[in-house]
């Protein structure tokens, strides 16, 4: 009997352990998945919070109600990952062998990363939309604002979910409209990188709506510190940027654990064989999620393509066979544009989000980089498939790899 | 991929402008490309990061502004004096080693 311990019960982990339970028999393994804390939030929900269309008890379930009955759930945090004796050394200091080690312990915001950020201002004039906490602050704070200028600042580079803050100031646009008071914002949009987005055709795409919903958007500005007293952000390059509201998306970072236990690069992110996903510590350890230092997105899409080839390669592993390089860094994003109309980019490690039509080629009825009703149904569904389907180890009609079938030329 | 003569030889450079291999770089080269970059003179700092992203490189790390930052040996405001508008990108043009792959 092989042990499995599984570590982290979020969105990766938990669609590994109930792929895992249906596709090797109960006697030949025995897992264990561990995590700190009892609940399983639905982050892509968090974007919705602060313009009240998903309120915080939208957004979570108990993880035990997603785990399968036959798998050992221990709720505590972790001290280290000992790699060298294959084991896990919980916070009571109990030990906790396996013979396969999965991390799927994912990122989090390090607002602390950023000099002045959690000074006077934070919470006051100076919010984050990626915790649940901070959704919540800042609904409170949006409902009651005046307008003024609002700054949304990426820190830097990667980021869970890289178009969430580009749906942020699209849904900002929309909601100010609404509250009668667009004409009183004015949107900033201030980004590391040297457009809308990382990739050229989606940037330029993107770009323009962005133009076209007057929002400003300044490139290339590496923030190193901010003043919540003068309510100024500055940059590496010597820039400053005045703001009334800051929505900060600091740094992000893997696990605390990760870094505690030397395995991670200076993020805390985990150096991971691109295709295979093993671990390039050791090879009876995989990694899933946003825990990988991979180049492909940090989002629920890419752990579910990555969840299926990373159990195959497992099962690989525990029979003796060669890894199979399968993973192609497939990643497959909505993008809500206000006014009830979404954006879908379909993309990889190596072909970037192209228009087109998505998933039945020529049909659609998503259409690829474009901006749709249909879309942004889309969108509000997955909420659902979310936790109906895929967080129960079920399958949307979705191949892992991405096709090229339906999307155009450009 | 296509080719370009700097500093008196004849090499092949990529998509990027980013030398197509490490073993045609030299310091001539770093001067020339630097030049052409904007940095009219390469000093005793300059040397010292480039060696730094060489050795990291070798070593198969992938390189960040942050991961230099912490390096000792410069930081990141020095960074940014150093080569200015992208240093990442211009350090590690200077310096021969492949374009740092870009975040998604």
């Amino acid at each position: 009997m092989k042990k499995i311990v599984i570590l982290g019960a979020g969105s990766a982990g938990t669609m590994i352990v109930n792929k895992l339970v249906k596709m090797i028999p109960e006697d030949e393994i025995s897992i264990t998945i561990i995590d700190h804390s009892s609940i399983h939030y639905y982050q892509p929900g968090f974007l919705f919070i602060p313009f009240g269309i998903y309120s915080k008890n939208m957004v979570y379930k108990p993880r035990r109600d997603y785990l399968p009955n036959n798998v050992d759930f221990i709720q505590t945090k972790i001290d280290l990952i000992d790699v060298e004796k294959n084991q896990i050394i919980l916070e009571d200091k109990k030990k906790v062998k396996y013979d396969f080690l999965i991390i799927a312990t994912g990122s989090k915001i390090a607002p602390e990363e950023i000099d002045g950020l959690t000074g006077p201002g934070w919470k006051k004039t100076i919010f984050d939309f990626y915790t649940p906490e901070g959704a919540v602050d800042l609904a409170h704070f949006l409902r009651y604002w005046k307008g003024g200028k609002m700054v949304v600042n990426i820190a830097e580079m990667p980021i869970k979910c890289p178009v969430a803050p580009l749906e942020f100031v699209f849904l900002a646009d929309w909601w100010f409209t609404e509250q009668g008071i667009r004409d009183k914002v004015e949107i900033e949009y201030v980004t590391p990188l040297s457009g809308a987005f990382t990739k050229p055709i989606a940037s330029k795409y993107l770009g323009e709506i962005v133009e076209r919903k007057n929002i400003k958007i300044v490139p290339d500005f590496n923030v190193s510190s901010v003043d919540s007293e003068k309510k100024i952000i500055s940059s590496y390059e010597g820039k400053e940027l005045d703001y009334d509201l800051l929505v900060s998306i600091p740094t992000n970072m893997g696990a605390d654990v990760i870094g505690k236990s030397g395995l991670g690069d200076d993020l805390n992110f985990i150096p991971t064989e691109k295709h295979t996903l093993v671990s390039k510590i050791k090879d009876n350890v995989f990694i899933a999620g946003d825990a990988t230092n991979l180049q492909s997105s940090k989002a629920g899409s890419v752990a579910h393509f990555e969840a299926e080839i990373l159990i195959k390669n497992l099962i690989r592993r525990m029979d003796d066979m060669e890894m199979m390089p399968e993973f192609d860094g497939h990643a497959n994003c909505y993008i809500e544009s206000g006014f009830g109309k979404g954006i879908l980019i379909d993309f990889n490690y190596d072909t970037e989000p192209l228009p087109g039509k998505f998933p039945i080629p020529g049909f659609g009825p998503f259409s690829l980089l474009q901006e749709t009703k249909m879309n942004h149904w889309g969108k509000m569904t997955f909420r659902w498939i979310y936790w109906n389907i895929l967080m129960r180890g079920g399958e949307p009609p979705l191949e892992a790899q991405m096709s090229l079938k339906g999307k155009w030329k450009v | 991929m296509s080719q370009k003569e700097i500093a008196g030889v004849t090499i092949d450079f990529d998509e990027s402008g980013y030398l197509s291999k490490f073993e045609d770089w030299s310091k001539e080269i770093a001067t020339a490309l630097a030049k052409e970059n904007g940095i009219d003179e390469l000093t005793l700092k300059h040397w010292e990061v480039i060696e730094y992203i060489q050795k990291e490189v070798q070593n198969g790390a992938a390189l960040s502004i942050r991961k230099i930052g912490k390096s000792g040996v410069v930081d990141i405001k020095e960074f940014y004096n150093l080569f200015p508008d992208g240093p990442l990108k211009k350090a590690t043009l200077i310096s021969g080693v492949p374009k740092p792959s870009g975040c998604v």
